[in-house]
C-alpha cells in the first residue's frame, strides 16, 4: 500500500515537472547563438551537407570516441558474462532445433543482401543524407540477426568479428592522430581537402571515420547477438 | 508547424501511449507485451520524423524498435527453453 502511493507521488511529481515544462515552453522564432553557429560555419569549414554529423564527428568527435568506448565496453561485457556459459554447454549444445520456415529462409535470402546493402549505404552517405556510422552499423547488425533467426545454429566467426571490430577503432584513432599533425586537432576533418558540398568524395575524412565507425557499431552488435544465440538456456 | 501535422502527432503520441499501456499490461502472453514494446519504439520514430529529426528517427527504428525486440524474444526463448511454448 504504502509502496503503491510512494509511486504514485513519484508520477504525479514527474507530471508536475513535465507540465511546468509544457507552460513554459514558448518556440524559438530563431536559431540560438549555438545552433547559428553550425549552421552558418559547417557548409565552409567542414563541407558536410548533414550538420549533425559534422557536429557528431568533427566537432564533438571527442564525445563520439567516448559513445564508441561505451559500445565497445557494453559488448566486452557481454561476451565475458555469456562465454562462462557458453564453454560449459558446449559439448551438448547440438540440440536439435525445428527447421525454419520456408517464408522465412527465402525471404532472409532476398532480404539480407538488400539490408547489408542498405546499412553500407547509409553510413557511408553520412555526411549527405540522414544517418551515419552508429544506425548504418545497427542496420548492418539487424542483417545478422535476420540470418540468426533463419538458422540458430549458423556458425560466426568471432575473431573475424573481432578483427574487424578492432582494426576499424585503431583506423578510427589513427585518423584522429593524424588530425593533430596535419590539420587543427584530435579528429580534424581537414586532413584531405573539403572538397564540393554535396558530393560524396567530400567533407573531408568524415566519410572514411564514419564507415569504420559503422563497421565497429556493427561488429559490436553483431558480437553481442552471435555471443547471445551461442549461449545454451540451462 | 501546420494544423495537420499537430493533429497528426497528438494521434501518433495518443496511439504511443496506448501501445505502451498494452505493453505494461498485458497480462495475457509476454509476445504480445513485447510487440507493443517494439510498437511504441516505432511510433516514436515516426514521431522524431514528423519532428524533422530523421537521424534519431533512424536511430530510434534500427536499434529500439527492430534490434531491442528480437534481444528480447532471444531471451524469452531462452528463459522458456524452447521445450513448452
Amino acid at each position: 500500500m504504502i509502496k503503491r502511493l510512494v509511486v504514485l507521488l513519484l508520477l504525479a511529481g514527474i507530471g508536475a515537472i513535465f507540465m511546468s515544462l509544457l507552460l513554459g515552453y514558448t518556440p524559438d522564432n530563431e536559431l540560438n547563438l549555438t545552433a547559428r553557429y553550425y549552421a552558418e560555419h559547417t557548409a565552409q569549414d567542414i563541407g558536410a551537407a548533414n550538420i549533425v554529423t559534422a557536429i557528431i564527428v568533427t566537432y564533438r568527435g571527442l564525445d563520439t570516441l567516448g559513445e564508441v568506448t561505451v559500445l565497445f565496453l557494453t559488448a566486452a561485457i557481454v561476451g565475458l558474462v555469456l562465454a562462462q556459459g557458453r564453454q560449459q554447454n558446449s559439448q551438448r549444445s547440438q540440440r536439435k532445433l525445428p527447421e525454419s520456415g520456408e517464408l522465412l529462409q527465402t525471404g532472409s535470402l532476398l532480404l539480407t543482401p538488400l539490408i547489408l546493402l542498405l546499412g553500407v549505404y547509409v553510413f557511408v552517405n553520412g555526411h549527405l543524407t540522414p544517418g551515419g556510422g552508429f544506425q548504418g552499423g545497427a542496420i548492418l547488425a539487424s542483417a545478422i540477426l535476420l540470418m540468426l533467426l533463419t538458422d540458430p545454429m549458423r556458425h560466426f566467426s568471432h575473431r573475424l568479428i573481432s578483427v574487424l571490430e578492432s582494426i576499424s577503432g585503431l583506423i578510427f584513432i589513427t585518423i584522429g592522430v593524424l588530425g593533430i599533425i596535419y590539420a587543427g586537432g584530435f579528429l580534424d576533418n581537414r586532413i584531405l581537402p573539403t572538397g564540393s558540398l554535396g558530393q560524396l568524395f567530400s567533407a573531408g575524412v568524415i566519410p572514411i571515420i564514419y564507415s569504420f565507425i559503422g563497421l565497429k557499431v556493427g561488429a559490436e552488435f553483431s558480437s553481442m547477438l552471435v555471443n547471445l544465440s551461442e549461449t545454451e538456456g540451462s | 508547424m501546420t494544423d495537420l501535422m499537430t493533429t497528426m502527432s497528438l494521434l501518433l503520441a495518443a496511439t504511443t501511449i496506448g501501445a505502451a499501456l498494452m505493453a505494461i499490461w498485458g497480462k495475457r502472453s509476454l509476445p504480445i507485451a513485447i510487440l507493443a514494446a517494439g510498437l511504441v519504439s516505432l511510433l516514436a520514430s515516426v514521431q522524431f520524423l514528423l519532428l524533422a529529426a530523421p537521424d534519431v528517427a533512424m536511430t530510434e527504428a534500427a536499434i529500439g524498435s527492430g534490434l531491442t525486440t528480437f534481444l528480447f524474444f532471444f531471451v524469452l526463448g531462452r528463459v522458456r527453453g524452447g521445450s513448452n511454448d
